[in-house]
């Protein structure tokens, strides 16, 4: 019964393959294709190209595809768990949360002053503010949609934690310095090129984490499509399997924001692209489908924000928001269609 | 009665449903002991907020009970887990279900939840069930369609092939014949006749048909503000009973017909 999805599943890991080398062909720096698989295979002539290539370009191909995938899925799961289309991690306010871990780290830090102030500031304080900010922000929503049945208000909780974030933000940066303005305002911007290969191996360790917790959620996640009543009838853990699936979720959408920036809209976007060319709701394809179209769309966004043939780099966020944002308002206009 | 069909079910003693609050105990009805046998039919039957469905949600284990013990074969089912009693107990709830983009068949085959492995693969044991489901409901023509493509008739007999599939010994339905028209209410009921006489399966529904009940049940129940009574449709109209379920000032049963008529 899976072998109509044979297609489609074979020409999205082709698209995924094309779209890495377009992504490691493209930089400031040109670099002639031969000698870009000539340095994947290890033996190029030219060092700087080399050292571009390994140590810059194809860390960044790997967080794209890191990021789209776990985006995309940490979307997908809240969209089933909150029965809601327009759930993901950016309109739940997960991001928000992760920004404002970070803006009390940069901007805050001011306030504290000194010795404390450079260690607050490092990379791994920021990480590990963004994941709490994302966390606590996901756990308060989890416990008001405990109480509050209707989804509708859940959103609307996500849209003022929002709101919050950037309420505080502005306080902060009314005291704070020009140089910790700039650092938080670039973070905002989203990057995928600043990880080195260690970093670039606890990111992906985590997400895997998140990825196996997924995983093994899958036949839950299914049930879920019948609604809690139905899936408790049918011998569902509910508990446990809502705590699975919402750690999931923060672990994915808490570190991409902590490494990459808060980027907008692939896990909103990204699960709704992938229903509309699978026509399922059943998390065995859905699954390796978004991971496949997350890392696509990432890909293709970096390549984008590379500005190919200039020595400038747009802000990844501003070119998923420009790729996303048409994709939730024609979402929206064609309510009637509108599933998860 | 053979033996099989004398097996009961279900069976509650001295139950008493209702809500806990501050305040103390809302009882909403008490003393209920009713027993259903095996590939019986039956329909419970009352006045709107009577406390059908909180009769149900408790039947269900939704909400607990105040007082007294539920059994299904002959085993409480307090001491049921989750997945157990999924195996013993099906639901068609009143409520939508979250995701109409799944296929009729994806919806059926979830009924198999239960006996799946972790990642919900289906047996051929499983793929068999389900094609009797399938056969049973007659339904093989929407097969491939999506839920949000069917009518509410359509949908309710892909409800019941989804219970089905779940192979319960039980199936407790939550008013299946709302927002149906009168063709599909007397179909869905004479469906629910046939299911429990083919497959052996209990079926308790609460239903405002009460004249469509009357004719299909083997036994119903009635509840009234007073208490709940539990009887073949015949025994129940020789006692009067119905005549107790809504206040005489409107509509009276007529025994002789078995349908109720509006005074003029």
């Amino acid at each position: 019964m899976y072998i109509k999805y044979t297609y489609p599943f074979l020409s999205l890991i082709a698209l995924l393959i094309i779209f890495f080398f377009v992504n490691i062909s493209l930089g400031s720096v040109s670099i002639p294709t031969l000698e870009i698989f000539k340095s994947l295979v290890g033996n190029i002539e030219n060092e700087s190209w080399q050292y571009i290539i390994q140590n810059y370009r194809l860390p960044k191909a790997f967080t794209a595809i890191l990021v789209g995938s776990g985006l995309g899925i940490s979307g997908l799961l809240m969209q089933t768990l909150f029965r809601n289309p327009l759930a993901g991690p950016f309109v739940l306010g997960i991001s928000s949360g992760a920004s404002l871990g970070v803006a009390l780290v940069i901007l805050g830090s001011g306030l504290f002053g000194g010795v404390f102030a450079s260690v607050l500031t490092s990379k791994w304080s920021i990480v590990v503010a963004a994941s709490l900010g994302s966390f606590l922000v996901l756990l308060a929503v989890m416990i008001v949609s405990s109480r509050v049945r209707d989804t509708m208000a859940i959103l609307i909780i996500g849209l003022m934690f929002g709101s919050i974030t950037s309420a505080v933000v502005s306080v902060l940066s009314y005291f704070s310095s020009a140089e910790e303005l700039q650092q938080y305002v670039f973070w905002g911007f989203g990057s995928l090129g600043n990880l080195s290969w260690n970093e670039l191996l606890i990111f992906f360790l985590i997400y895997t984490a998140g990825i196996v917790m997924t995983i093994s959620s899958i036949k839950g996640l299914n049930t879920l499509l019948l609604g809690e009543n139905y899936a408790k009838s049918l011998g569902l853990n509910l508990k446990q399997s809502r705590l699975i699936i919402i750690i999931a979720t923060s672990l994915l959408a808490g570190t991409i924001t902590a490494f990459a920036g808060p980027i907008a809209f692939i896990g909103l976007a990204i699960p709704h692209m992938t229903r509309q060319v699978f026509h399922t709701s059943n998390h065995k394809i859905l699954l390796p489908a978004v991971f496949l179209f997350g890392g696509i769309v990432m890909l293709i966004c970096d390549s984008i924000a590379q500005l190919p043939t200039s020595d400038y780099t747009l802000p990844i966020n501003a070119i998923t928001s420009l790729i996303g944002a048409p994709v939730v308002i024609w979402l929206l206009t064609r309510k009637r269609k509108m599933f998860f | 009665m053979t033996e099989a069909q004398q097996h009961i079910v279900l069976e509650t003693k001295n139950l008493s449903v209702g809500y806990t609050s501050k305040k103390g105990a809302n009882v909403i009805a008490n003393s209920i002991n009713i027993s259903l046998h095996k590939g019986q039919l039956v329909g419970l039957v009352g006045a709107n907020g009577i406390g059908k469905s909180t009769l149900l949600r408790t039947l269900t284990t939704v909400q607990k009970p105040l007082q007294g013990d539920i059994y299904i074969n002959s085993k409480s089912i307090m001491e049921y887990t989750t997945v157990e009693l999924a195996k013993q107990l099906s639901l068609v709830l009143t409520e939508q279900i979250a995701s109409k983009n799944l296929s009729v068949f994806e919806l059926v085959a979830l009924g198999r939840q239960p006996y799946t492995n972790w990642v919900g693969n289906l047996s051929d044991t499983d793929l068999e069930i389900i094609e009797q489901a399938f056969q049973y409901t007659n339904i093989s023509a929407l097969r491939d369609k999506k839920c949000y493509a069917l009518s509410d008739g359509q949908l309710q007999k892909v409800m019941i092939a989804r219970a089905l599939a779940q192979d319960t010994d039980l199936i407790i339905l939550d008013e299946p014949t709302t927002h149906l028209d009168m063709y599909h209410k007397a179909y869905i009921l004479k469906l629910l006749q046939k299911l429990a006489k083919e497959t052996g399966k209990t079926i308790l529904f609460s239903s405002h048909e009460i004249d469509l009940a009357i004719q299909l049940c083997d036994a119903m129940i009635v509840m009234s503000s007073t208490e709940v009574i539990s009887g073949t449709p015949c025994q129940l109209i020789s006692n009067g009973t119905f005549n107790t379920l809504f206040p005489e000032d409107l509509i009276a049963f007529d025994q002789t017909t078995g349908r109720f008529t509006v005074n003029k």
